[in-house]
């Protein structure tokens, strides 16, 4: 990206530089994520935007050192704060991990223990990470079920996971991130399984909880309407890389590259699409980035697409200090969507 | 409703109730899944049945394919009851195509073969036109002739949807029931099997029943949307009336939570009560008045009846009152 802002400056939270995910799988190599660099400050919601596949998930697992055992990190850089993520061990990240740095991930269901109260994983977090007794611990809990909206909270305490409904359980999930209040939050696709009022319900408290506790935020997901709506940036990732990021201004009104523009064009809009005619769509399907890879991945599916396309993976090309897109083409040759 | 303009498709105050075990010791408790549902489609006709989950729309569009009777109430194709024809002549008038590619096609068969099956099962035609019919489908939908010998594993998600549409059209019905179509599809296909299904009605004079969670989807296809909440439908307009003046509490809650592409508005706040109800034990009166921001004490003693008025059909005692409406927020 252009200049970004120096790790020494207080305001960022993460810095991400050059970070590539890769994995051995039967065909070769995935390189699931490859060269992904961004920034998340104090208070600013950064959303990583794609389609399944893309590698959005494991960009989140490889900061959190979360990934699969098969899989292989590396970076240029890797900072929380002023911490070097690249040099913790297991040990230390798992200190990290929950305190400082929370995690929210799709399916409630699978991430709260069945076995367990509600009560009892929620104490577990602050008890293991700060020390306090049973007793501060369950006043935190209370505390902040209530911050999420769960009314008769004492009684959920003592409730077990399958007794709540799928709303109410991401709900617990986000209090069990804010147990020791972390000043980044993950959440990976958190209202993809839920309906559609709970899922609109879900976001304002995030929105709400993260300005209440000035918190950063990283949000995963597919849908452009949540990016929009929550987001203060964006990076979209297509292919493990990276190809357009700014603010949520810059990029919804002005998306440079092809597929962004082809993204944003798929989605109905109601009042601005006409009923019945067709919708702008991408044609073919994503590539899976295995083994050596030249040029473009975009370029079988770009309508933009030239004969240097084939040749070299683009770098980055930078419109303002943190708005980019990695095309060959410039600003001029690509045409602007209409609204 | 004139003679001419009966409705292809039409459901008259259906009702599918379950009997749920409590427990080993506990009794039966019925489950209302569909609780007095009519409706009707015109021919050529989007109807996009809306709601969340729960409501009752999986089960009435099984009951539609007659995969499971409604316990009480008749379906009608054409004006005539569904319950009374016999299997072939239903796959004829109405066919599925559901949410999931990946389970609604058998692993193990071949494309050629699942698109076919109808045909095979129904006995239809001189198998000898069975090969060109299918090849026809998939020229229909899309896809190259070669995928007629590849299987499902080998195809992405769009073209598994894509088989799904062949095989549902190749008894060339009247009505498709679409269940979810497009929901676990990547952005970019859905909008590939969007186009489709837009052209293909414009092609073959289809009839749909699109039901969906996503009310953008159904916002731009269909030309009707029924609400659906606990078993009821609670609002049912053409289109542009529903999402420009929702008239029902739960409409303009549902239409409130869709999140348009559009930068700088912010989470809506909707305003809606948290608890869902347990559809066993519903609330008594309007079964959505706990949740709703109007709700008067006659709301929790008498049940709404469904009004129907030329802006369409609504279930509400404050869309029938003569009050103004509270300021939207």
């Amino acid at each position: 990206m252009a200049k970004r802002q120096s790790k020494d400056n207080p305001d960022v939270v993460l810095e991400v530089e050059g970070l590539n995910v890769d994995i051995s799988v039967a065909a070769g190599e995935l390189h699931a994520v490859r060269d992904v660099s961004f920034i998340v400050r104090q208070g600013e919601t950064l959303c990583l935007v794609g389609e399944s596949g893309c590698g959005k998930s494991m960009t989140a697992l490889a900061v959190m050192d979360l990934l699969p055992r098969a899989a292989r990190r590396s970076a240029k850089a890797l900072n929380f704060f002023s911490m070097d993520l690249l040099k913790l061990g297991e040990r230390e990240m798992a200190d990290i991990r929950g305190d400082r740095m929370a995690m929210i991930f799709q399916e409630p269901m699978t991430s709260l223990n069945p076995a367990y109260t509600i009560g009892n994983q929620l104490k577990e977090v602050i008890i293991r990470h700060r020390g306090v007794s049973h007793l501060e611990a369950r006043q935190r809990a209370m505390f902040l079920l209530e911050k999420v909206g769960i009314t008769a909270a004492e009684s959920r305490l003592s409730q077990y996971p399958h007794q709540l409904s799928g709303g109410l359980r991401q709900r617990v999930m986000i209090a069990m991130a804010l147990m020791c209040e972390p000043e980044l939050i993950i959440a990976d696709e958190p209202t993809t399984a839920l309906d559609v009022t709970i899922q609109a319900q879900i976001l304002h408290l995030l929105k709400d909880l993260q300005r209440e506790f000035h918190m950063a935020m990283i949000l995963i997901t597919h849908d452009l309407g949540i990016v929009a709506r929550i987001a203060d940036r964006l990076a979209v990732i297509y292919a493990g890389q990276i190809v357009e990021s700014g603010t949520v201004q810059e990029v919804f009104e002005n998306s440079m590259h092809p597929y962004t523009h082809g993204l944003l064009s798929c989605i109905p809009v109601p009042g601005k699409t006409k009923r019945g005619e067709f919708l702008g769509s991408i044609p073919g399907m994503v590539p899976t980035p295995i083994g050596k890879l030249n040029g473009c991945s975009f370029r079988n599916r770009c309508s933009y697409a030239f004969q240097s396309c084939s040749g070299q993976n683009p770098e980055i090309r930078a419109l303002s200090l943190n708005w980019g897109y990695r095309c060959l083409l410039e600003p001029e040759k690509l045409k602007s969507p209409c609204a | 409703m004139t003679e001419s303009q009966q409705p292809v498709l039409e459901l008259l105050d259906v009702h599918r109730t379950f009997t749920v075990s409590r427990g080993l010791f506990k009794g039966k408790r019925a489950l209302g899944a569909v609780n007095g549902v009519s409706l009707g489609i015109n021919r050529g006709d989007v109807l996009g049945l809306v709601g969340e989950s729960g409501c009752g729309k999986t089960t009435l569009a099984r009951m539609l394919l007659g995969l499971l009777p409604p316990t009480s109430g008749q379906i009608l194709i054409d004006g005539r009851a569904i319950a009374g024809e016999d299997r072939r002549t239903r796959s004829r008038m109405i066919q599925p195509i559901f949410q999931d590619p990946y389970s609604s096609l058998n692993p193990r068969k071949m494309v050629g073969s699942i698109i076919s099956l109808p045909l095979r099962v129904h006995k239809v035609g001189d198998p000898s036109t069975w090969r060109s019919k299918v090849e026809e489908m998939l020229d229909l939908v899309g896809l190259p002739g070669r995928v007629y010998h590849s299987y499902p594993g080998q195809l992405s998600g769009g073209q598994r949807q894509r088989v799904a549409v062949a095989r549902a059209l190749i008894m060339r019905p009247e009505v498709v029931i679409c269940d979810e179509p497009t929901s676990s599809l990547d952005v970019s296909v859905q909008a590939q099997i969007l186009n489709l299904l837009i052209s293909l009605r414009k092609e073959l004079g289809l009839t749909y029943l699109l039901i969906s969670h996503n009310l953008a989807v159904v916002e731009h296809l269909a030309t009707r949307v029924a609400v659906m909440y606990l078993g009821r439908i609670v609002e049912e307009a053409e289109t542009d009336r529903l999402f420009q003046n929702p008239r029902h509490p739960y409409t303009r809650a549902l239409l409130e939570s869709v999140l348009t592409p559009e930068p700088g508005l912010g989470v809506p706040v909707v305003h809606l009560g948290a608890g869902f109800p347990n559809p066993l034990d519903p609330p008594p009166g309007c079964t959505f008045h706990p949740r709703c921001v109007f709700a008067k004490s006659d709301c929790s003693e008498k049940v709404p009846s469904s009004r129907r008025d030329e802006e369409g059909m609504v279930a509400c005692f404050l869309a029938e009152s003569k009050r103004k409406e509270p300021p939207k927020v």
